[in-house]
């Protein structure tokens, strides 16, 4: 059966490269076409997460045929430090909403055009 | 009957309930919704860093990114909620240009990701024995501090010289943090609102 066939067979670096793209572009499409600011920043952290997915995926051994992982112990340091400025950015961010919500009473980023040329 | 491959069974999981909270925070015009859904989602993406033997990096996730990061983001939403049921609507054009711009990216992304042989092919002594425990945690440690214990046994010398560890990045990210801490604490500070909160109404250009 072809559900029986997909569990026998092993993952490989494809597949995690696939989810990280859905991730992204998910990201992607919340940065692009949410009004609120809030939403904005949740399509910012998938996008990040997506990049880390990318980033393990390709430091994993477990996920190749030869059993050598292509960036080792990079790929995961990488993700940690993506993760670490991901949670400032978010302060800041975060900051920057409530300042913005505080002095226009909305968190719509349309309202956002009083700087507008 | 061919023994299922749990390591991928359990991938699957992780990977459809990543997607698919996801792909429910796109969809959802709920804010506090759209909060909870990401916290799913990044909780799977935790699964999967565990699968792929980063166990380091799958428990910082879920300590830094859900357990701090988002807790963070549902109280900006709470602080800067309308009103208990406010949703803003995007114009469907602009929902028809993202996706349409989003599809085009997400097709390149799927044709590259899928287009290496190398990264096609998995394991073949290991399909039916599950990843055994590879702590990084110790390693990870020691290439923070500069030491490269995985890269001991680089015999050319000139590439040895470059494998430093990352201390340098590691001393740029604290002060970073401290950077941003003061430079959020310092934007967040209590002000006078320009007018008490209600449920929405157009902003005001009076001030107080």
């Amino acid at each position: 059966m072809n559900i029986m066939n997909i569990l026998t067979q092993p993952v490989s670096l494809s597949h995690y490269l696939v989810v990280g793209a859905v991730l992204f572009v998910c990201g992607v499409i919340c940065m692009t076409a949410k009004r609120n600011l809030l939403g904005v920043l949740m399509g910012i952290e998938l996008a990040l997460n997506g990049a880390n997915v990318n980033f393990v995926a390709f430091s994993s051994r477990f996920l190749r045929a030869d059993g050598q992982s292509a960036i080792g112990l990079d790929g995961q340091c990488m993700a940690l430090f993506v993760i670490v400025l991901a949670a400032g950015e978010a302060a800041v961010a975060l900051a920057i909403a409530l300042c913005f919500y505080n002095n226009c009473t909305t968190i719509d980023v349309d309202q956002a055009s009083e700087l507008k040329g | 009957m061919a023994e299922v491959n749990w390591h991928t069974f359990f991938f699957l999981v992780a990977a459809l309930a990543a997607c698919g909270f996801a792909i429910a925070v796109v969809i959802s015009g709920n804010i506090v919704r759209m909060a909870f859904y990401l916290v799913m989602s990044l909780g799977a993406v935790s699964g999967l860093f565990f699968l792929a033997g980063a166990d380091l990096i799958g428990a910082l996730q879920l300590m830094i990114y859900v357990g701090g990061t988002l807790v963070l983001l549902v109280f900006g939403v709470m602080l800067t909620s309308g009103g208990p049921f406010a949703r803003m609507k995007t114009p469907r054009w602009q929902w028809a240009l993202s996706i349409v711009l989003a599809g085009w990216l997400l097709a390149i992304l799927l044709k590259t990701a899928t287009s290496v042989d190398d990264w096609g092919s998995a394991s073949v002594s290991r399909s039916h024995v599950p990843p055994e425990a590879a702590p990084t945690a110790r390693a990870i440690g020691l290439a923070l501090v500069g030491v490269r214990v995985d890269r001991l046994a680089q015999q050319n010398q000139d590439t040895q010289a470059g494998m430093a560890g990352y201390l340098l990045p590691f001393e740029i990210v604290s002060v970073h943090l401290v950077v941003v801490l003061v430079g959020a604490a310092y934007l967040a500070r209590t002000k006078r609102r320009k007018q008490p909160a209600q449920f929405p109404q157009k902003s005001s250009t009076q001030s107080l």
